[in-house]
């Protein structure tokens, strides 16, 4: 059951921006595909869209082909998932997820059954008669689980599902996630702004920020590959250095990039380099080739964070620059604060404004 | 789609169960916090000064409704009840509350609604409209139906063609409480509805559920309690109910006269017993209802409490 | 609402995705109209056949100047008695525990459920030279039954509710952390009090204070016992109004009824305006 957004636009007041503009993307069936960005970036306008919680001012939205818009919430068959649980207060463990098969009109028998069957998945077997606000939230957000899928929906949707949870019931829920999903390769569309969460769980993410869908792909070329600034520093960490284009490359720092032909001297770029891509050894070592891409400055702070080593450097350009060093190089190369050193930034990337590489 | 049935083996992951219960937003108050206590001296006069004044302007006048009609004992007191207009006031009260406050109830929870749950042009004009009789001096109240549906009114001579008696009869009545008490239900309904949240509701309409039993199985369970607040206070006023009735009603005597107006034809010729003996019921009915209004809240506080929002 | 209004043009629009929205605004409407929206027609409408000078000549008349003064006066006096009292009333009862709390908090609803008829030959009884505190009071040479100080009295009874419940709430809402900073940076109990809390509650105090006001000019059951309904000096306008009912003269009594809707109108605007410049200077919503 794939799903295809197709140039969504909404706004909700006349002033400001639209929250979500010409949203175009495909969520493939039987995978889950993460609106990934951070708050207000209208990620959750679409998956309400989606859900018939909305209504788009333009643009529709096809399920396996055929286009949902006219058809109203109740009956588009869809599980939605809440960040605030929004369960039945009043109504039982039990009497919450049988709700939407109570809906369906479904014989008695039949609903004690799949309500059995929910509750063991989620591992509330023995919970089934309390109330709501005698659970935990990691547990509120099991039975929102059991609930939206006990109707046996054909799309999965989630609305940051673990956002109000602990961080430690968070991943083992995460984790709980990503196996039922092996086991049912049910089409999952996931909202959230905790991009490891997003590279964990998905199949294709989609990025945005401010209304606009920056880049859609795999959590590797999201990740690899980022095709504008936002996606390079969204995702993963990232130093980003400006620069001009000179005499036809970019001079960021002290080094010269390439940039596409035909770019205008004077056009503004911004390189950006992951702190775990960067080389660094000691200034004056022999091996110090002075190139293009190599860039000379002094250690100003260094923290030991466990598995990896974080340095600040300013470099002699004045610009700032982290980088991070495994723990066993480090030991290996025996640096102190304060000391100069070279970095090869040769895994810089380069974007020219309004354009991508 | 595979059965869930094959997924068993797989997620049978150690859930932690952190147990505990959820964190309370503990909303706390001042006086938890001894910094900010203040001396002991100016709690106690603060206190002292708020309840002597309590005291003075309502506790006093509550007194005096059930000394006075007490004063020449009991018998005295039943006797004033059993008094023949009396029992006819009574049940013309009895009949307007009957027919008053279940159409606010429907118009009240309708309206809240409608307010809460839905964002269109008009919103705000609705809820001025509201609150309109809030503004208005009962005696209007009662005025505007005269003019209306009086005999010099605007509908007067279609009225008197067909025979049809408003003002100075029941339907009067009816209509003036109608209009004096409508906001009742209303005001009391959509601050619970408001703070409830759109949630549950979104979650019901996602499983399937059609309009109704949204409405009756997801809704109302929350916001029960200040629904039978405001049909409880809304029930107090109508009985109550004495500036615009008294306008709409003639005053005719064992017809048109309800409880309040009753109560004021015998402080007028002072049959003070038999007044205040009359008042003292809608005095137990306003005793009752604010009983009612604390149960209300403590159970409506109960569902807070547990972290349900 | 010209911003809901174009939104609402917009094609696709919807008011919300619960259902009932048809239904709910039908009825509603059906039921304000028939209810509210066409007796208040009727007063527009028989106010405009009266002759201007006519209308004038009533409007102005000593018998009605003097029931404007004692009505809209003793409602301002009684508005600003009650602001004070729901002040103290609201910040015992949300920062102080002591017994019988429950209790008082109940009791500030009485004025609300009891019948304004009841209020009014209680306070009588009470007020009367031949009463309680009326007796006690006579002998000291203060009289309040019959006088304006009776009518001002009423009027403190039937707003008080009104005074409490407006800032109520915005007290229990209102954490401790600013008086905590205050504490903190030495400023003492009284001057915390005046120089952070009570700004902050300007804005509930306003409404209570006009709640207050509005219902206390136009009472009438709980203040035409104890008033004594002297034209002239314990007239209060909505009684004044009823008279001329009684004796048929409609157009008089209309002539009335549309100064005090009026008067109403710019009381409720004026609060209103001072609301806005009061949120404009404290950034609050």
């Amino acid at each position: 059951m794939s799903v295809q957004v197709e140039d969504l636009t909404k706004s909700f007041s006349t002033k400001a921006a639209p929250t979500v503009f010409q949203a175009n993307f495909e969520a493939p069936s039987g995978g889950i595909t993460t609106l990934l960005g951070p708050s207000g970036s209208g990620k959750t306008t679409i998956l309400r869209i989606i859900a018939g919680l909305e209504s788009a001012d333009a643009g529709r939205v096809l399920v396996a082909g055929e286009d949902i818009t006219p058809v109203p919430v109740q009956k588009r068959g869809f599980g939605l998932v809440f960040q605030s649980f929004a369960l039945f207060g009043h109504m039982t463990v039990r009497e919450n997820v049988a709700f939407g098969l109570r809906t369906q009109r479904a014989p008695k028998d039949q609903i004690d059954a799949r309500v059995a069957e929910l509750l063991k998945l989620v591992q509330l077997e023995g919970h089934g008669d309390r109330y709501p606000g005698q659970l935990s939230g990691g547990q509120r957000q099991r039975v929102g689980f059991a609930r939206a899928l006990a109707p046996r929906p054909r799309l999965l949707l989630l609305d940051e599902p673990f956002g109000a949870l602990d961080t430690r019931v968070r991943l083992e829920l995460r984790e709980w996630l990503r196996l039922l999903h092996e086991a049912t390769h049910l089409t999952t569309i996931l909202v959230t702004h905790d991009q490891e969460e997003a590279l964990d769980l998905s199949d294709r993410i989609v990025v945005m920020d401010a209304g606009r869908i920056q880049q859609v792909g795999s959590p590797n070329e999201i990740y690899q590959s980022p095709s504008t600034p936002f996606v390079a520093s969204f995702i993963g960490s990232a130093n980003v250095l400006s620069g001009r284009v000179s005499a036809g490359h970019a001079q960021v720092a002290s080094l010269s990039l390439d940039v596409p032909a035909n770019t205008p001297d004077g056009t503004a770029v911004r390189a950006i380099v992951r702190p775990h891509d960067i080389r660094i050894e000691r200034a004056g070592n022999g091996n110090g080739v002075c190139s293009r891409r190599t860039a000379a400055g002094r250690i100003s702070r260094m923290v030991n964070l466990g598995a990896h080593v974080k340095l600040d450097l300013a470099l002699t350009t004045g610009d700032a620059v982290t980088v991070h060093v495994a723990r066993r190089e480090y030991d290996g190369l025996g640096l102190v604060a304060g000391e100069s050193v070279l970095v090869d930034l040769e895994s810089a990337r380069v974007f020219v404004e309004d354009y991508v590489i | 789609m595979p059965e869930l049935a094959q997924a068993q083996p797989a997620p049978r992951l150690p859930l932690a169960e952190l147990d505990t219960l959820p964190t309370r937003r503990v909303k706390t108050k001042a006086g938890n916090r001894p910094a900010l206590r203040g001396s002991l001296s100016v709690r106690i006069s603060l206190i002292a000064l708020a309840l002597a004044f309590l005291a003075l302007m309502v506790l006093l006048p509550l007194a005096a409704v059930f000394a006075q009609a007490l004063e020449k004992g009991l018998g005295a007191y039943l006797r004033a009840i059993r008094q023949p207009e009396t029992m006819a006031a009574i049940r013309l009260t009895l009949l307007t509350a009957l027919l008053v406050v279940p159409l606010n109830t429907v118009f009240g929870v309708a309206a809240a609604w409608l307010i809460a749950k839905y964002r269109f042009p008009g919103r705000n004009l609705l809820i001025t409209l509201i609150d309109l009789p809030f503004s208005v001096s009962p005696v209007i109240s009662g005025l505007i139906f005269v003019l209306l549906f009086g005999s010099q009114g605007l509908c007067g001579q279609w009225l008197s063609d067909h025979d049809i008696k408003i003002v100075f009869a029941t339907p009067g009545i009816v209509l003036a409480t109608a209009f004096v008490t409508f906001p009742f239900v209303a005001r009391e309904v959509l601050p619970a509805l408001q703070a409830a949240g759109n949630a549950e509701e979104e979650a019901a309409l996602v499983l399937g559920a059609s309009g109704w039993r949204l409405f009756f199985r997801v809704t109302l369970p929350k916001i029960r309690w200040a629904l039978i607040y405001g049909i409880i206070l809304c029930n107090a006023r109508a009985m109550g109910e004495f500036g615009a009735v008294s306008v709409v009603s003639g005053h005719i005597r064992g017809v048109t006269n309800t409880v309040p107006l009753q109560v004021e034809i015998l402080y007028n010729e002072y049959d003070f017993v038999g007044a205040f003996a009359v008042a003292s019921l809608l005095t137990l009915v306003a005793l009752a209802t604010l009983v009612v209004k604390k149960v209300a809240e403590r159970f409506q506080g109960a569902r807070s409490a547990e972290g349900l929002r | 609402m010209a911003t809901a209004a174009h939104i609402a043009a917009r094609p696709g629009w919807r008011p919300g995705p619960l259902p009932g929205f048809r239904p709910t605004l039908g009825f509603t409407l059906l039921y304000l109209s028939l209810v509210v929206l066409l007796p208040l027609a009727a007063l527009v409408c028989k106010s405009a056949g009266l002759s201007w000078g006519a209308f004038w000549a009533t409007v102005t008349s000593s018998r009605a100047l003097a029931a404007y003064k004692l009505s809209f006066g003793g409602a301002l006096l009684a508005g600003g008695i009650n602001t004070v009292a729901g002040l103290l009333l609201s910040w015992v009862l949300v920062r102080y525990r002591f017994p019988g709390r429950d209790v008082v908090d109940a009791i500030i609803d009485l004025p609300l459920a009891l019948p304004t008829a009841v209020a009014g030959i209680a306070l009588t009884a009470i007020y009367a030279p031949t009463g309680t505190v009326g007796g006690f009071l006579e002998r000291h040479g203060v009289q309040v039954a019959f006088t304006w100080v009776g009518v001002v009295l009423a009027m403190v009874f039937v707003g008080l509710p009104f005074a409490v419940r407006s800032v109520q709430p915005v007290l229990m809402e209102l954490g401790p952390e600013l008086e905590e900073a205050a504490a903190v940076l030495g400023a003492s109990r009284l001057r915390t009090f005046l120089r952070v809390i009570l700004p902050l509650l300007a804005p509930p105090l306003l409404t209570g204070f006009a709640l207050a006001f509005a219902r206390a000019v136009g009472e009438y059951g709980s203040i035409v016992f104890i008033s004594g309904n002297m034209p002239n000096h314990t007239e209060i306008v909505p009684l004044l109004i009823v008279t001329k009912l009684e004796q048929f003269q409609y157009q008089q009594a209309t002539a009335l009824a549309v100064v005090m809707l009026a008067g109403s109108l710019v009381t409720l605007l004026a609060v209103n305006l001072l609301q806005a410049w009061n949120r404009r200077w404290t950034g609050h919503a």
